[in-house]
């Protein structure tokens, strides 16, 4: 999701390569570049002043060590400064261990304020949380019934009142019959509004008063510009919110408002939205952004999502047979299913360094395995276990049954090939990981882009 | 009579200056202030000035295209006194604002051949859902026969939600269940609109992220199954932005265009965001016009761009005088 700031910043740190000591002239030239990157990654403008003052003067103040380049210093630099700004560390959700816990979602209109807490409903639920969701926008039509709908998809119930139009009262009630009904969290949707719409404001400021919830929650789109600074201020000056939640990551904005957000405001983001799947919601990562930022790749998160995903056996029984050179095509076909599972390709792709650049104007998605899928389908088993014996016959056969071509097996056989030479190579290393390199290089096979 | 001439009004402009006050109190007064007191324009003055754009998100490129213009007008007249800034960046503000219009969109043009079928885009939480209830409101109050299509078949309680602005507004809606493909209940809604001998035809469609190949080409789909029911249609394509969104916007331009041929903008919550610095930009670099900007929350608050009218409320003080008093 931000390949685009650390393309920059790459580009920028370029010119510093290759020069032996960081002086006042060089480093001017690149903060310079440094600060327009940020700018285009819509860093507020006070922010990017600041973070490229800040690394200039560390970067000056800084003994170049003989063994450290300028410019891997300066990336050393940044990257600290980066983590810094988006808050330091990851900070989880804090609830009550016992009791009812109330946590208030506020935000903008069109942030995704009910689709997150659809997110986070089943997330806590599959924590194994008793989870009431609760339905305080009166005002944009059917909102409350996009709730309802969301909490029949999850299985969570949801508290509405058709005929009452004062939310504040909505809220209360229902906080009240979820503490009365052994409920351990609750998560009150609002309206959306403006920080500028003081009866808005002011009818927020009523529920949060009137609920005392243990947790509220900033709801931003991570697409917003300058004015996201203004607005969690503003936001932050009447609810004093524990945390921010960015949406719509798994867009290509380049995020930088979000950055500032949480610096700005002091508080840590807490999740990061990150696809139209109900299960699309991460904790937030500071430090691992910041590597992500500088292009450096998330691996601690890849490996993490694979672990969640990938059945540890299954992935023991891979390894075997990679490293004994007999991964199939059935083995491919079910490691696609398991890749599916594991959400966007795209974003888990991004995540391993270097790649993130190479792919960012590709497009992955599931449908983009359907060819593969299907060509493997149209094999007999002994067909995909010894892919060997796929004669032209054969393969004129597989291309009718899965509407493809003949030509687009022999590259997907071509390619497959490939990549079981390079898994032996990359035996050892992690599942995912070597799975989605190979797959980075397996452009074609997967259909259109 | 132009498609959208009925659709302007006196009163509209006096809305549109109260709804931009925030915008104008937070862009333009800063530039009073800076002005003031100054007796010359130095690089301190511009760098000022450079710095209050890029922080109304009129981004990077667009600013140093708006201050070179400055620069190059500061450089030919030597006698330019800092008051005479304000004047020169509306004109090229202007000057941005108005090279797209030289783009005429068919919906403009005169023409017999009804339905005029306008396909509504945009990601996920811009407003498109709202805008096209409000916009559904303003041609029926213009005495045009609507129709929407409710093309979100993917969100929660879309179809709920337009349903709910067909009732308020008196128009009909054509919808399938939830989950059902868009394109079929696009053409549903437009062969029925023909079938009924609508004038507007509007059509709702899921939020997307421009970034997904597979959605945006579900869009193409849209459109190509449109013309099959008749040629020519979608007649407009309307991309919906969100105001305070910031230069990702230029990209949803940029990608939109690419998969569905936008021909306008509509540019939503002005209200909200203390900038509007991101309109000038979409602009200049991809010539499609802004049709409509969200000044507020009541139906009167979509309103027909007028870059003038637009510029001069920026502008504020004096401004709301000149133009909108011709009109």
């Amino acid at each position: 999701m931000f390949e685009k700031l650390s393309d920059r910043l790459d580009q920028a740190i370029r010119t510093l390569k290759g020069q032996g000591r960081i002086t006042e002239n060089n480093v001017s030239e690149t903060m310079k570049e440094i600060r327009r990157a940020l700018l285009d990654a819509d860093v507020g403008f006070k922010i990017a002043k600041e973070f490229t003052e800040e690394v200039k003067t560390k970067a000056l103040g800084q003994d170049v060590i003989k063994s450290v380049s300028p410019g891997q210093l300066l990336i050393k630099i940044m990257n600290e400064e980066l983590t810094r700004l988006m808050g330091k560390e990851a900070s989880p959700l804090a609830l009550k261990p016992n009791g009812t816990s109330v946590v208030l979602m506020s935000g903008l209109q069109g942030s995704g304020k009910t689709t997150f807490t659809g997110k986070l409903a089943l997330l806590l639920k599959s924590q194994g949380k008793k989870v009431l969701m609760v339905a305080c926008d009166v005002y944009r039509p059917a909102a409350v019934d996009q709730l309802k709908i969301l909490g029949e998809q999850i299985g969570v119930p949801v508290y509405a009142e058709p005929d009452q139009k004062n939310p504040v009262l909505i809220a209360t009630q229902a906080v009240k019959q979820a503490k009365t009904e052994g409920y351990s969290v609750v998560l009150v949707d609002t309206a959306g509004r403006l920080a500028v719409d003081e009866a808005m404001m002011n009818e927020i400021s009523e529920i949060h008063a009137s609920i005392q919830p243990d947790q509220t929650l900033f709801v931003v789109d991570a697409m917003t510009g300058q004015d996201a600074v203004n607005t969690a201020a503003a936001f932050n000056q009447r609810l004093n919110f524990d945390g921010v939640v960015l949406t719509k990551m798994d867009g290509d904005a380049r995020g930088g408002a979000a950055l500032t957000i949480s610096y700005t405001v002091g508080k840590p983001i807490k999740y990061v939205s990150t696809g139209e799947k109900l299960q699309a919601l991460d904790v937030f990562h500071p430090d691992r952004m910041a590597n992500r930022i500088l292009g450096m790749g998330d691996v601690v998160s890849l490996v993490e999502k694979a672990q969640q995903q990938i059945n540890a056996e299954e992935a023991a029984r891979l390894q075997k047979k990679i490293s004994k050179n007999q991964f199939d095509l059935q083995d491919f076909y079910e490691q696609i299913q398991q890749i599916k599972k594991m959400g966007n390709m795209k974003d888990l792709l991004g995540m391993i360094p270097g790649v993130g650049k190479a792919i960012k104007d590709m497009d992955f998605s599931d449908e983009m395995f359907k060819q593969t899928e299907a060509i493997i389908q149209s094999m007999t088993p002994l067909e995909r276990r010894e892919p060997e014996i796929l004669n032209g016959s054969r393969r004129e056969r597989i291309a009718r049954g899965s509407g493809t071509k003949v030509q687009e097996i022999n590259q997907l056989l071509k390619q497959f090939g490939e990549m079981k030479q390079m898994m032996r190579k990359m035996n050892g290393g992690m599942p995912g990981g070597a799975m989605g390199q190979a797959m980075g290089r397996m452009r074609s096979p997967f259909g259109r882009s | 009579m132009g498609f959208f001439d009925f659709l302007k009004g006196r009163k509209e402009k006096e809305a549109l200056v109260q709804g931009l006050e925030r915008t104008k109190e937070g862009f333009f007064s800063k530039i009073v202030r800076l002005v003031t007191g100054k007796t010359r324009i130095d690089d301190e003055l511009l760098e000022e000035l450079e710095e209050i754009l890029l922080s109304a998100d009129v981004g990077v490129a667009t600013t140093i295209r708006i201050m070179k213009g400055l620069q190059s007008e500061i450089d030919r007249r030597k006698d330019l006194k800092p008051s005479d800034l304000q004047g020169l960046l509306r004109d090229r503000m202007l000057e941005l604002l108005g090279e797209p219009e030289l783009k005429n969109s068919h919906l403009d043009q005169t023409s017999s051949s009804t339905p005029r079928v306008v396909l509504v885009v945009g990601v996920n939480g811009v407003g498109k859902t709202t805008s096209i209830g409000k916009l559904a409101w303003r041609f029926k109050q213009a005495g045009q026969q609507v129709v929407m299509g409710a093309a979100d078949t993917f969100r929660a309680a879309a179809v709920e939600q337009l349903l709910l602005w067909g009732e308020r507004t008196g128009v009909r809606v054509v919808h399938q269940q939830s989950g059902s493909d868009p394109a079929s209940v696009a053409f549903d809604t437009l062969r029925s609109a023909i079938a009924s001998s609508a004038q507007v035809v509007l059509i709702d469609t899921a939020g997307r992220l421009h970034n997904k190949g597979h959605l945006m080409a579900e869009l193409t789909k849209i459109r190509t199954v449109l013309n099959k029911a008749m040629p020519g249609a979608p007649h407009e394509v309307w991309l919906v932005l969100d105001a305070s969104t910031g230069q990702n916007a230029l990209e949803q331009a940029r990608q939109f265009t690419a998969a569905t041929s936008v021909t306008g903008l509509i540019l939503t919550k002005l209200d909200g965001t203390a900038k509007g610095g991101v309109a000038l930009g979409i602009c200049s670099e991809f010539g499609i016009p802004i049709r409509f900007v969200g000044v507020g929350e009541g139906m009167e608050h979509l309103q027909v761009f007028d870059k003038e009218a637009f510029v001069e409320a920026l502008l504020g003080g004096q401004a709301s005088s000149g133009h909108a008093n011709q009109a």
